[in-house]
C-alpha cells in the first residue's frame, strides 16, 4: 500500500488541512516511510487474536440518566474567535 | 540549611510543618528561580500572582494546624492540563488565547490538597514528540550539558518543560502526561523520577486529549518518594472520566519499606536491542546487581512481541489523535484563519495552527482510518496490543516487577534528530509497550554517563501496583546515590 500525491491531497482534504501543492509530494514520501515501517506488523499471524477494546479489565460503571450540568452558554462560547448572543459565528453556509 | 529550592517535597513538608520557613518564603524562592531561568524556556506562562495567593492561604492553614498533603509546595503544571482562567495551549498555535472555563480533575485534586502553581510548562505540541522541539513556543533546553561542552541538549519530551523545571530546581514537582513515554523518557534524560500510572488511575478529564486509549497523567519530581506523595493527590476516581477506575488510592509512602527481599524481578531479554549503547547495557547490569544485593531474585523473562510495539503505537496513536484533534476548527476556541467559505476556514485554520509533526500524524491517522484501510491498520494494531498485553501477563506469572533501561541513550543535541521522524520515534522503544498494555512504569535516576549526563532505569509493574514500583524504585535510588544538581549556567 503506497501513498501517492493524489492520496495525500485526498487525506489532507478529509483531515481539513490546507496543503500547498509543493508539500504534497514530500509528505507522500514521509508517509510512505512510516507506513513501510509499520508494515512489519504483517509478519505476525493475528487471525486468532481479538483486537484490544479496553486496556484495563474493568467494566464501565453505570450512572443515573440525569442532567447534571449545563445552562452555561456564556462560558461555552467565551473562547470563540467570533460570535454574538451566545452563538458561534461562521461564514455563511446556506445561500 | 540548604537552599529552599534544593529541598525535596518530603523535606519541604517537614520544614513547613515545623515552621522552619513559611510557604510564602518557599514560593518566593521558586518564583525567583523561575525568573532567573528563562533561558531554559521551560514555562509558557508564569503565574506568580496565583502562586503568592495560594502560598498565603497555605500559611494560614499551617498556622491553624489544618495542613493538607501538598500544602505550600510550588509546582509546575504541564500546559496540557486545563487550568481555570489560565492560558492553556498544549504547546500549539491553534489554542492561541484559550482560557478554559474549567479545571482539570488532576489539577483540581492537587490544588484542593494545597499545591501552589508556579505556571504552565512548555511541551511538545499536543504532546507529540520526544525532545520538546515541536512546541510552537520553541524548544526547552536541558539544564544538563555534556562535560566541557556548552552545546544545548534536549530535555526529552513531550513533558520537557516539566523535566527541565524540576531538574533545574525551578519547581519541586511537575505534572506530566505519558502516551508513549512522555513522562519517563524526559525524567530519565534530566536525572529526575517520573511515573506513568496504570491507565485509569488518574482522571483524564480536562487534559487536552492526544490518544485517549494511551494517555495517562503522572508526577515528575526529584525523588521517588516525592512522586509517591504527588500521585496520592493526583489519582482519584472521577465520574467525569468513565475510564477512571473506582479503586481506592493506596498510601504509597507507607508501602516504601525499603524491603525487597524475595521480590522477583524480571529481565526481559527482548529489551537488549541491536545497537544499544554499551553504557545503557552497563547501567542495566548495575541495576540488576543493586536489586540482587538488596535481596531480590532475578528472573529471565520473555516479551516476544516487544519489537512490534512501536509500529503498533504509530498506528493507534495517530489514529486516535486525528479523531481527537478534529475539534480544532477555528470556530469554538483558539486561532481562526478566515477563508472564502466554512471549509476553507477549517482548512486554513488547521494549516496555520498545527505544526509539521502534528499535521504528519493527523494525516497518518486519517489515512489508516479511511475506508478500506481500517482493518489492515487500526484493527491489526489493536490485535498486536492484545498480544503485547498477553506477553506481560505471562511474564508476571514468573515475576513481580520488570527492570529495563528507560531510554536508549542520554539527552541528545537540539536539532540532531528533527529530520528523521523514525529515529525520533525510537526514543520510546522501551517505554511504549507499557502504554499499549495500560501498565504502570516508573523511571528512576540511576547515575551519570561518561559525559556527565543522567541516565534512568525503568520499573514496570502489574496493573494498579504502583506501590511496588515506589518500593523498588527507592531501593535503586539509594543504591545509585543522589544525582548531583546540574551546574546553574542558565541563571541571569
Amino acid at each position: 500500500m503506497s501513498v501517492d500525491k493524489e492520496t495525500v491531497r485526498r487525506v489532507a482534504r478529509l483531515a481539513r488541512i490546507a496543503f500547498p501543492e509543493e508539500r504534497l509530494e514530500p509528505m507522500a514520501g514521509e508517509l510512505n516511510r512510516i507506513l513501510a515501517w509499520v508494515e512489519q506488523l504483517n509478519a505476525v499471524d493475528t487471525s486468532m487474536v481479538e483486537p484490544m477494546t479496553s486496556v484495563v479489565k474493568v467494566s464501565l460503571k453505570m450512572r443515573e440518566d440525569a442532567v447534571t450540568d449545563g445552562a452555561k452558554a456564556p462560558e461555552v462560547v467565551r473562547n470563540a474567535p467570533s460570535g454574538e448572543d451566545n452563538y458561534f459565528a461562521v461564514p455563511k453556509v446556506v445561500e | 540549611m540548604s537552599k529552599l529550592t534544593d529541598l525535596s517535597i518530603a523535606e519541604a513538608r517537614e520544614g513547613l510543618k515545623n515552621k522552619a520557613f513559611s510557604a510564602a518564603e518557599l514560593t518566593e524562592a521558586h518564583i525567583r528561580a523561575v525568573e532567573k531561568a528563562r533561558a531554559l524556556n521551560a514555562f509558557i506562562t508564569e503565574t506568580p500572582a496565583i502562586a503568592r495567593a495560594a502560598a498565603a492561604e497555605s500559611d494560614k492553614r499551617i498556622a491553624s494546624g489544618t495542613m493538607r498533603p501538598l500544602e505550600g509546595i510550588p509546582m509546575g503544571i504541564k500546559d496540557l492540563f486545563c487550568t481555570k482562567d489560565v492560558l492553556t495551549t498544549a504547546g500549539s498555535h491553534i489554542l492561541d488565547g484559550f482560557k478554559p472555563p474549567y479545571e482539570s480533575t488532576v489539577t483540581r485534586n492537587m490544588f484542593n490538597d494545597g499545591a501552589v502553581m508556579l505556571g504552565k510548562l512548555n511541551m511538545d505540541e499536543f504532546a507529540m514528540g520526544s525532545s520538546n522541539e515541536t512546541s510552537y513556543y520553541g524548544p526547552v533546553i536541558n539544564p544538563w550539558r555534556r562535560k566541557g561542552s556548552d552545546a544545548k541538549l534536549v530535555p526529552g519530551g513531550s513533558s520537557g518543560g516539566s523535566s527541565a523545571s524540576v531538574a533545574a530546581r525551578l519547581a519541586m514537582g511537575a505534572t506530566g502526561t505519558d502516551t508513549g513515554g512522555s513522562i519517563r523518557q524526559p525524567a530519565a534524560v534530566t536525572g529526575i523520577a517520573g511515573i506513568k500510572p496504570t491507565y485509569g488511575r488518574c482522571s483524564r478529564w480536562g487534559i487536552v486529549a492526544f490518544a485517549s486509549s494511551l494517555d495517562q497523567a503522572g508526577p515528575m519530581a526529584r525523588t521517588v518518594r516525592d512522586c509517591a506523595i504527588m500521585l496520592k493527590s493526583m489519582a482519584s476516581h472521577d465520574p467525569l472520566d468513565s475510564t477512571s477506575v473506582d479503586i481506592p488510592v493506596p498510601d504509597y509512602e507507607a508501602a516504601m519499606t525499603g524491603n525487597i527481599k524475595g521480590l522477583r524481578v524480571g529481565i526481559p531479554k527482548e529489551y537488549r536491542i541491536d545497537g544499544m549503547p554499551a553504557e545503557i547495557e552497563a547501567l542495566w547490569q548495575k541495576g540488576i546487581a543493586w536489586l540482587k544485593d538488596a535481596g531480590a531474585e532475578i528472573v529471565d523473562v520473555s516479551l516476544p512481541h516487544t519489537k512490534y510495539a512501536l509500529p503498533a503505537y504509530y498506528i493507534v496513536a495517530p489514529a486516535e489523535a486525528s479523531s481527537n484533534l478534529a475539534r480544532y476548527d477555528g470556530v469554538r476556541f483558539g486561532l481562526r484563519v478566515p477563508g472564502k467559505d466554512i471549509t476553507s476556514l477549517y482548512e486554513n485554520t488547521r494549516a496555520a495552527g498545527f505544526g509539521r509533526e502534528v499535521q504528519r500524524r493527523i494525516l497518518i491517522g486519517t489515512y489508516v482510518l479511511s475506508a478500506g484501510y481500517y482493518d489492515a491498520y487500526y484493527i491489526k494494531a489493536q490485535k498486536l496490543r492484545t498480544l503485547i498485553a498477553r506477553d506481560f501477563e505471562e511474564a508476571y506469572a514468573k515475576c513481580d516487577v520488570l527492570l529495563t533501561p528507560t531510554a536508549p541513550g542520554p539527552a541528545f543535541g537540539i536539532g540532531e534528530k528533527t529530520n528523521d521522524p523514525i529515529s525520533m520515534y525510537l526514543n520510546d522503544v522501551f517505554t511504549v509497550t507499557v502504554n499499549l498494555a495500560g501498565l504502570p512504569g516508573l523511571s528512576v535516576p540511576a547515575g551519570l554517563n561518561s559525559e556527565g549526563l543522567p541516565l534512568g532505569l525503568q520499573l514496570i509493574g502489574k496493573a494498579f501496583d504502583e506501590a511496588t514500583l515506589f518500593r523498588v524504585g527507592e531501593v535503586i535510588e539509594k543504591a545509585a546515590g543522589a544525582t548531583p544538581r546540574p551546574q546553574s549556567w542558565w541563571e541571569v
